[in-house]
């Protein structure tokens, strides 16, 4: 273990470690407590320069009551759910599919295709967005939520395509092999033998893919624009202008939005960090 | 579904007959799982990049005729002034979250112990990566605030003059790449985590017994082990720094008077509130190109490291 374990160190080293940790965390999360602390507080408090004492009066209900009546938050976490799910699903469904063609089966072009998914991952946005905005227009899907999950699965594809590739890269062949010879089709092998013993890295990815899509704002922007469809990141900035003075309110609409992936987060925590760090430790 | 139909008949009805023909069925298998995503990868991504690269020498507004410019967007652009503070933003953003990396492996090394409740610090350190970049360039927004910021508080307790950062054209970019680092150093420092959890105890051991340790240890035999680590952690900075749009777009909307622009974020701009689809092209295209040198470099590394 590097560094040396703090157990072995002096006591006096020992104590001043456990006391550091919880200042660090503290100036390192200072921004977001900041926001907490005003999503609470009423306006009153912030008129009067009160935005680091105890608030004068608790609006933990006003402020989150008037985030879902006041503003249409509740429909937009509502269309971030309808936009993400399917497309996590669809991304990961079709990923895997291809991922393990191009990590079980030798052909001339595989590495130049898993190139291509890989490359594609990388490229900025910008160089898609116009032929992306024109193409769901000709579909007749632009500001509908089609016209996000369909290019989430398309783009997330690619990254998926990297990571189930690689884990699939690491399953033994005998077993495929062995069923082969047994006269098994491949699609059942594909079934009854890979998706199985791929089920842990399925939900390494599908909650990985859900924080990238959920937080996704640039599409967001691009893709759709009414109230009806708008995802909660494009929503909260719409909020933001509309909103100028009312900062207690847009702490409050801020928290709200980041809820679902950091709530995902803490609960797979394990699962999400393995997905991340997917290559980190091999070369 | 027909496709798969096809397929199960066919490596069937081969395994029936004994004949090798089941080769076939295996060298089709591929392509067949392969399929859906081929298909709507080309159509969303690759085909795009190829349109992009075409419409940049095109003047268009978007709904009319396209007409054909040659080379007229890029010439334009060279000479234009946004661009070029663009690209010095941009540059400004890859030098400074080359930060990232570096504090990340810092924090990780402080945070490798096990005392009670370190797994929730570390999930708490990690806690910026999480939440959307929209909700950062909020939250750093009031942070910053000249009136009642966290930041200009703390400046005034210590004597100074507040400052509006986000409305100097001095430090408007500064500001938003600090607020860029805090997640992109949150990543490193999982990445780094992880890369310290599987260091080679022998090797740690051995290094020990010769006397080896702190900062010469680290450098030496801590270091080389992380490489992989470190590697991905570079790729990802460089690609947050080149893809930075959210924050640019949440904090500032590149003002002042456009101070605060980047390459996607003039992309944007131009392409959707100006009507210039043709220019914002060659905008894009541009910052294609420089990503592609990294691109290319991680490619080249992957296939290398394939055979």
């Amino acid at each position: 273990m590097f560094p040396q374990p703090i157990q072995k160190a002096s006591p006096g080293i020992g104590i001043s470690y456990r006391i550091a940790l919880p200042i660090t965390i503290i100036l390192w999360l200072l921004p977001l407590m900041a926001v907490m602390a005003t999503s609470v507080r009423s306006l009153a408090d912030i008129n009067a320069g009160n935005y680091w004492g105890w608030p004068s009066e608790w609006h933990l209900v006003e402020n989150y009551s008037t985030v879902f009546t006041a503003t249409p938050m509740a429909q937009y976490m509502w269309n971030s759910l309808l936009i993400t799910l399917p497309a996590v699903a669809g991304a990961v469904a079709l990923s895997t599919l291809a991922g393990f063609g191009l990590a079980k089966y030798k052909f001339k072009a595989n590495i130049w295709l898993f190139a291509m998914f890989v490359g594609g991952n990388f490229v900025p946005f910008q160089i898609l967005m116009i032929p992306v905005r024109d193409l769901t227009i000709q579909f007749g899907i632009y500001d509908t939520h089609w016209a996000l999950i369909a290019f989430h699965v398309a783009f997330q594809s690619g990254f998926c395509t990297l990571f189930m590739r690689n884990f699939i890269v690491g399953l033994p062949s005998e077993l495929i092999e062995a069923a082969r010879v047994e006269g098994v089709s491949e699609f059942k092998i594909f079934w009854y033998i890979v998706v199985p013993l791929v089920r842990p890295a399925l939900a390494a990815l599908a909650v990985l893919v859900f924080t990238f899509i959920w937080n996704d704002f640039f599409w967001a922007l691009v893709l759709v624009q009414s109230d009806e469809v708008r995802p909660v990141t494009a929503g909260l900035s719409a909020l933001k202008g509309q909103w100028l003075a009312s900062w207690q309110l847009i702490s409050a609409g801020a928290v709200v939005a980041a809820l679902p992936p950091v709530f995902l987060f803490f609960t797979m925590q394990r699962h999400f960090i393995a997905g991340l760090t997917l290559g980190a430790t091999k070369g | 579904m027909g496709w798969w139909t096809v397929n199960n008949n066919m490596s069937q009805a081969n395994a029936e007959t004994g004949t090798h023909g089941f080769r076939v069925s295996k060298n089709v298998a591929p392509w067949v799982f392969m399929f859906p995503a081929l298909v709507i990868f080309t159509i969303y991504v690759v085909y795009p990049i190829l349109d992009s690269i075409w419409l940049s020498f095109f003047q268009w507004d978007g709904i009319g005729e396209k007409t054909w410019v040659g080379f007229d967007n890029y010439v334009t652009l060279f000479s234009s002034d946004s661009f070029w503070t663009a690209l010095t933003n941009n540059v400004i953003w890859l030098v400074l979250f080359m930060l990232a990396p570096p504090i990340g492996l810092a924090i990780a090394l402080f945070l490798n112990q096990q005392v009670v409740g370190i797994r929730a610090v570390k999930a708490l350190f990690f806690f910026p990566f999480v939440i959307s970049q929209v909700v950062v360039g909020l939250v750093f927004s009031w942070f910053y605030d000249p009136n009642f910021g966290v930041l200009n508080s703390v400046i005034t307790w210590f004597g100074g003059d507040p400052i509006a950062i986000l409305s100097n054209e001095d430090y408007v970019t500064y500001g938003i790449v600090a607020a860029g680092l805090w997640p992109q150093i949150a990543y490193c420092m999982i990445l780094y985590l992880t890369g310290l959890n599987n260091l080679d105890p022998e090797q740690l051991e051995a290094a020990r017994l010769d006397g080896s340790r702190g900062f010469k240890m680290l450098w030496y035999i801590v270091l080389p082990q992380l490489k992989p680590a470190t590697f991905i952690a570079i790729v990802v900075t460089v690609i947050g720094a080149l893809r930075s749009f959210d924050l640019v777009a949440t904090m500032t909307a590149g003002g002042p008077w456009g101070s605060s622009s980047v390459l996607a974020y003039m992309m944007y701009e131009e392409s959707i509130f100006n009507y210039r689809m043709g220019y914002g092209a060659s905008v894009a295209v541009i910052l294609f190109l420089i990503m592609d040198v990294y691109i290319a470099y991680f490619l080249w590394r992957m296939i290398r490291s394939e055979k």
